[in-house]
């Protein structure tokens, strides 16, 4: 899929080199993209808060490196969006929850500071559900996020503003987060490329934790080159995440465009049974067709547990979010509900103020299955199930170097036709939610549109820490 | 609820359980709120039931990806890092979101009756 070099697809490189070349100035640029947001977000509301005075003041910095004719960062003057679940000094972290209405965050999370000291230009904060807890954007306290391609759709969740930003020209390039699917299933509904990093792959020190085993940072691009280049930028170990890990970083530009040749691509059957999209399938097995010419092998595997990723995900992810969001009790930061006259009625009544529909959901099912007398019959028996799957790919990987599935089984639906049936929504992460539990790394890359004009996402997985590969492929995917 | 039988998955949420588990998580729901999160949590935990078709009794839990990764990528995991003092917030920006203080200390409503 080729993209035309208009403003509202603008590169990496595209704007690297016209400030490095004196074409325009960072200062100039920026202006120029808060002029685009100004126009363009009153309908789609991607932007939670802009980062004016940051931003100009960064972009000055790289408008007096270029007039001292330094050497330019990898990400000098690039206009990049930050989803409002990592912190980032100076702006409000909101995580899209009423409950943390009015909290600015007194520093840098770490994948924030690494972009800054490349370069990049932070415009502002983005949408998403609350607590990244979503498939839809809608579960937003600050309104739902709408599809630049189709305003009556959702743009995917829970990086809605992420995806919607990059799909509208408001960003170069954004950062999301991914739990079970909530970068790449919203870089598919709205045309645009999302990558889930290897579990470790990228520090999550200053993310605001929904299930800490499972959560990641991701990039959100026009490119595959781009999302290539920013990984370079955010991974690599960091001191303050015990999780993040030392593996070395190579360069992930340096093999993008070798040949896939002889490249092994698994198909897992189950990711193409029922409640697959016929519109989606088509162009999934066009995409195998342009592999398979691209000198692949296709190879037909299966992934035999994969019905039961979803009930294992939800099991697991609530019970960490039950934990990680009891912080949230109206002392240190955010929203605090009035007039309560003991400690316990103010922890109860600010947390029911404060959370919205969703994540009530969450902690109640979370606190739940972790309850004496569930533990082992919920909790430890969805670890087990955890296993299972992560086998699956492991002995797939044995046999083939990518997967390469649907990213969802739908292209964006409509606002508001799943909102009352919280199963049917947990479906539109059918395909994503496995490489969570698995720790494996993805990527969703555009290949196709509907009938109706609705983007639709190709998904390829790889292994522990291969994302040169997934690149390689997507790259392939990307060009044919 | 008996602990010692826990491999019962097959009992609906009743009310009762939704009010016990709202307490457990510090949750104030309103009358309307407990009924429908007794209908979703019914609904959800129907579908994870079905976690029960497999046979689980040789497979280790998994708790976090590093436990595969040990085993399987080569990749070996430094958790910690080396125990040194190092300066941390200070006060004023570590209350400056809070609800309530008194410049010192976070205030919160009265906890003991005197």
């Amino acid at each position: 899929m080729t993209t035309a070099m208009t403003k509202t697809a603008m590169t990496i490189d595209d704007a690297r080199q016209a400030i490095a070349s004196g074409k325009t100035k960072a200062t100039t640029l920026a202006e120029s993209f808060y002029q685009t947001i100004a126009a363009e977000d009153p309908k789609i509301n991607a932007w939670l808060s802009l980062s004016r005075e940051r931003a100009l003041q960064q972009a000055a910095r790289v408008d007096a490196m270029v007039t001292r004719g330094d050497a330019l960062p990898a990400l000098a003057g690039v206009p990049i969006g930050i989803k409002d679940v990592l912190t980032m000094q100076g702006a409000p972290a909101t995580a899209g929850s009423k409950i943390l209405e009015g909290y600015q965050p007194p520093y840098d999370a770490t994948a924030v500071a690494r972009l800054e000291s490349a370069g990049a230009v932070l415009l502002g904060k983005l949408n998403c559900d609350e607590f990244a807890m979503g498939s839809s954007n809608e579960n937003s306290a600050y309104g739902p996020v709408h599809n630049p391609r189709a305003l009556d759709r959702v743009p995917g969740g829970s990086s809605g503003g992420s995806a919607a930003a990059v799909a509208a020209g408001m960003a170069v390039a954004t950062l999301g987060t991914d739990t079970g699917g909530s970068i790449r299933q919203p870089a598919s509904f709205c045309g645009v490329v999302g990558m889930l990093p290897t579990y470790g792959r990228i520090s999550r020190y200053g993310l605001i934790a929904f299930a800490s085993s499972l959560d990641r940072v991701g990039p959100f691009t026009h490119t595959v080159r781009d999302a290539a280049t920013l990984l370079g930028v955010l991974a690599g170990h960091d001191p303050m995440d015990a999780t993040s890990s030392p593996v070395p970083v190579p360069d992930y530009t340096a093999d993008l465009n070798k040949p896939v040749k002889g490249l092994r691509v698994g198909v897992p059957r189950e990711y193409f049974a029922e409640g697959l999209d016929a519109e989606v399938r088509a162009a999934i097995e066009k995409t195998l067709d342009q592999l398979r010419a691209a000198g692949c092998t296709l190879h037909n595997i299966s992934l035999p547990h994969t019905q039961y990723a979803i009930p294992t995900y939800y099991v697991l992810a609530t019970a960490e979010a039950s934990s990680n969001l009891a912080r949230f009790d109206g002392v240190r930061y955010g929203y605090r509900a009035p007039q309560a006259d003991s400690l316990n009625a103010m922890y109860r009544r600010t947390r029911d103020g404060g959370f919205g529909a969703e994540v009530k959901r969450r902690i109640l099912l979370g606190t739940y299955v972790l309850s004496a007398g569930y533990y082992d019959a919920y909790y430890r028996k969805a670890q087990q199930v955890r296993m299972l799957l992560t086998r699956d790919y492991l002995q797939a990987f044995s046999e083939v170097d990518v997967l390469l599935t649907p990213t969802a089984p739908t292209p964006a639906f409509r606002l508001g036709e799943k909102t009352d049936d919280p199963l049917a929504m947990y479906l539109a992460d059918i395909y994503t939610v496995t490489a969570n539990l698995a720790g494996i790394c993805g990527i969703s890359v555009p290949c196709g549109i509907s009938k109706t004009g609705l983007p639709i996402g190709a998904q390829v997985l790889g292994r522990h820490f291969d994302e040169a590969t997934i690149l390689r492929v997507a790259q392939a995917i990307e060009s044919a | 609820m008996n602990p010692s039988h826990s491999s019962d998955t097959s009992k609906t949420i009743t009310l009762e359980d939704v009010r016990r588990v709202a307490e457990l998580a510090s949750l104030e729901l309103t009358a309307e709120e407990e009924t429908h999160m007794q209908r979703d949590l019914a609904a959800i935990l129907g579908q994870v039931a079905q976690l029960n078709q497999l046979d689980t009794t040789e497979i280790p839990p998994m708790a976090q990806v590093s436990e595969i990764l040990g085993q399987h990528a080569g990749a070996h995991t430094q958790a910690l890092r080396a125990d040194v003092p190092r300066a941390s917030l200070e006060r004023a920006a570590a209350l400056s979101s809070a609800p309530d203080t008194d410049g010192i200390y976070f205030k919160v409503p009265k906890v003991i009756e005197r």
